[in-house]
């Protein structure tokens, strides 16, 4: 056995020069050959989803826009460390700390929290990875299928914290969920 | 000449223009259709039902689109390239025989706009008109990328003309006339051309699709190497004429691929419905027999669009000196050959 002839993969193919016979070269039968092919895709059935009217079924861990949590008490999670941030590959996340005054207690879990939180919905990539950086809980990815709305600026994707938040309401229903 | 048939004729080639213009128009919404179809899609499905004011919606996008001319061109030229090229493809109408006769009020109209003697040869001869049309639009646009891709459309129309003309040679042969009425009537009942002349048959067909620049010949249109081609200047109606060019020759070939080789306007038991039904219905009925079959090649152009890709420039004028003009030449010379060997034993 020569070295050429062996396949490691068991893939490897002779290129084939051999002549056409004269009824390939003709190319005729290969055509009608072709055009039962795409005949035949006349009568299957069609893949198209008529937008508007019908959407496309989404899987079920199909996780949509992002949220900041908030504690069973109602008070954010997010430090402002930045690790989201630094492990966002499209590099969308930017934000800006901020120290908690005496009195802010019910707002904010600890010392330090997010002053400005954005996400640029254009650039994110719905990766997951910022969701697996954080080390308080804060940022989720959520399971609610929302997409990012459609908009004419943009200016209008980039999410600050009014809309990535989770509402207050939101947080004090789950604790008494959780406590019931 | 009566004023009667001056009024009839008037009537008919109105009709015959707005035929042409209805089922070009048509075209290039079944073309879209069609298209998705064979890829599994569903096409345009918002204007109307079935998208079927595509075209109209397409038509006034059209006309309402900014006309970009560019300064360097020539200007008559290039107003009078779409000019060409879209009254050359109408033109060719005027000798098609879209049936029989009809019998209205004690005459018989010929459903034809003009029965001359030579309509092949004047068929041919405003084909080759066609060329000035992609030509000059490419010449006058001054861009040469418009002018390489014009150039390799003239070539190739051109040279397929050359072995399109030697196929119907050896129809011409058999059949002893250029009159496409006489043509059609010679093939009643199922004596259709097709049978007699195959391989003529075929070469007309390779031929008509390089004539009416249709994939798999589409070399005048080429984004990849000409940005567009020979209308790559061309912006809003003018463009749009090229375009509707393209489909108005696209159903003339199919008329006349009908006519010389598909029995035109006959169909089976033609005459037995004209004696028992009269000739009016029967004659109808071929009409809508030829529109069937016209519509079939019209839909065998756009079906071969989605099958065949687009040859390279080399194999295109290969298959159409090296393949086609020889083998035509031979179907010429066995046809004769045939013919004489007929007269003589049968």
């Amino acid at each position: 056995m020569s070295l050429d002839t062996i396949s490691l993969s068991g893939k490897k193919m002779e290129v084939s020069n051999k002549k056409m016979s004269f009824w390939e070269s003709l190319y005729l039968v290969a055509i009608v050959k072709g055009l039962f092919i795409t005949i035949r895709h006349l009568f299957t059935r069609k893949v198209t989803i008529k937008y508007p009217e019908q959407k496309r079924e989404l899987s079920p861990v199909y996780r949509g826009q992002h949220m900041l949590k908030r504690d069973d008490q109602g008070r954010e999670n997010c430090t402002a460390c930045g690790l989201c941030a630094v492990a966002c590959p499209a590099e969308a996340i930017t934000m800006k700390a901020a120290e908690r005054k005496p009195g802010e207690e019910h707002l904010y879990r600890e010392e330090k929290y997010a002053e400005i939180y954005e996400i640029n919905m254009l650039r994110c990539i719905f990766c997951g990875l910022c969701e697996e950086a954080c080390p308080k809980d804060a940022i989720y990815l959520t399971e609610t299928k929302v997409m990012v709305a459609s908009a004419s600026k943009r200016e209008d994707f980039i999410y600050g914290k009014d809309r990535l938040v989770m509402p207050l309401e939101m947080a004090l229903r789950n604790s008494k969920n959780k406590a019931s | 000449m009566d004023s009667v048939v001056i009024i009839e004729k008037g009537i008919f080639i109105v009709a015959i223009f707005a035929i042409t213009m209805i089922m070009a128009m048509y075209s290039t919404w079944a073309e879209r259709k069609v298209a998705a179809w064979l890829q599994d899609r569903i096409g345009p499905n918002r204007a109307g039902p079935l998208g079927l004011f595509q075209p109209l919606a397409d038509g006034l996008k059209l006309f309402s689109k900014e006309e970009f001319i560019p300064e360097t061109r020539n200007k008559i030229l290039f107003l009078a390239g779409p000019a060409i090229s879209m009254s050359v493809a109408l033109m060719t109408s005027a000798v098609i025989p879209w049936g029989d006769k009809l019998h209205i009020a004690g005459r018989d109209v010929i459903l034809q706009a003009t029965d001359i003697d030579v309509a092949l040869l004047y068929i041919f001869g405003v084909l080759s008109v066609g060329v000035y049309g992609i030509m000059i639009g490419g010449w006058a646009s001054n861009n040469k990328f418009s002018l390489m891709s014009a150039m390799r459309a003239g070539s190739q129309m051109i040279s397929y003309e050359v072995a399109m003309g030697l196929a119907v040679i050896a129809l011409i042969m058999m059949s002893g006339t250029l009159s496409l009425r006489e043509i059609a009537a010679q093939q009643s009942g199922m004596n259709w051309n097709v049978f007699y002349q195959p391989v003529g048959f075929i070469i007309f067909l390779v031929c008509s699709f390089a004539e009416t620049n249709r994939t798999p010949f589409d070399l005048a249109e080429c984004e990849a190497e000409l940005i567009g081609g020979y209308h790559t200047e061309y912006s809003s109606m003018k463009m749009g004429f090229y375009l509707f060019a393209e489909y108005a020759s696209m159903f003339i070939s199919s008329a006349i691929l009908a006519i010389l080789y598909f029995g035109a306007y006959n169909y089976p038991g033609m005459q037995w419905v004209i004696e028992n039904w009269g000739v009016n219905i029967g004659n109808t009925i071929g009409i809508a027999v030829l529109f069937a079959k016209i519509c079939f090649f019209i839909f065998f152009y756009m079906w071969v669009r989605w099958t065949i890709p687009r040859f390279r420039y080399d194999q295109l004028m290969n298959l159409g000196w090296k393949m086609l003009i020889p083998i035509a030449i031979a179907n010429i010379v066995i046809t004769g050959i045939v013919i004489l060997l007929a007269d003589k034993f049968l």
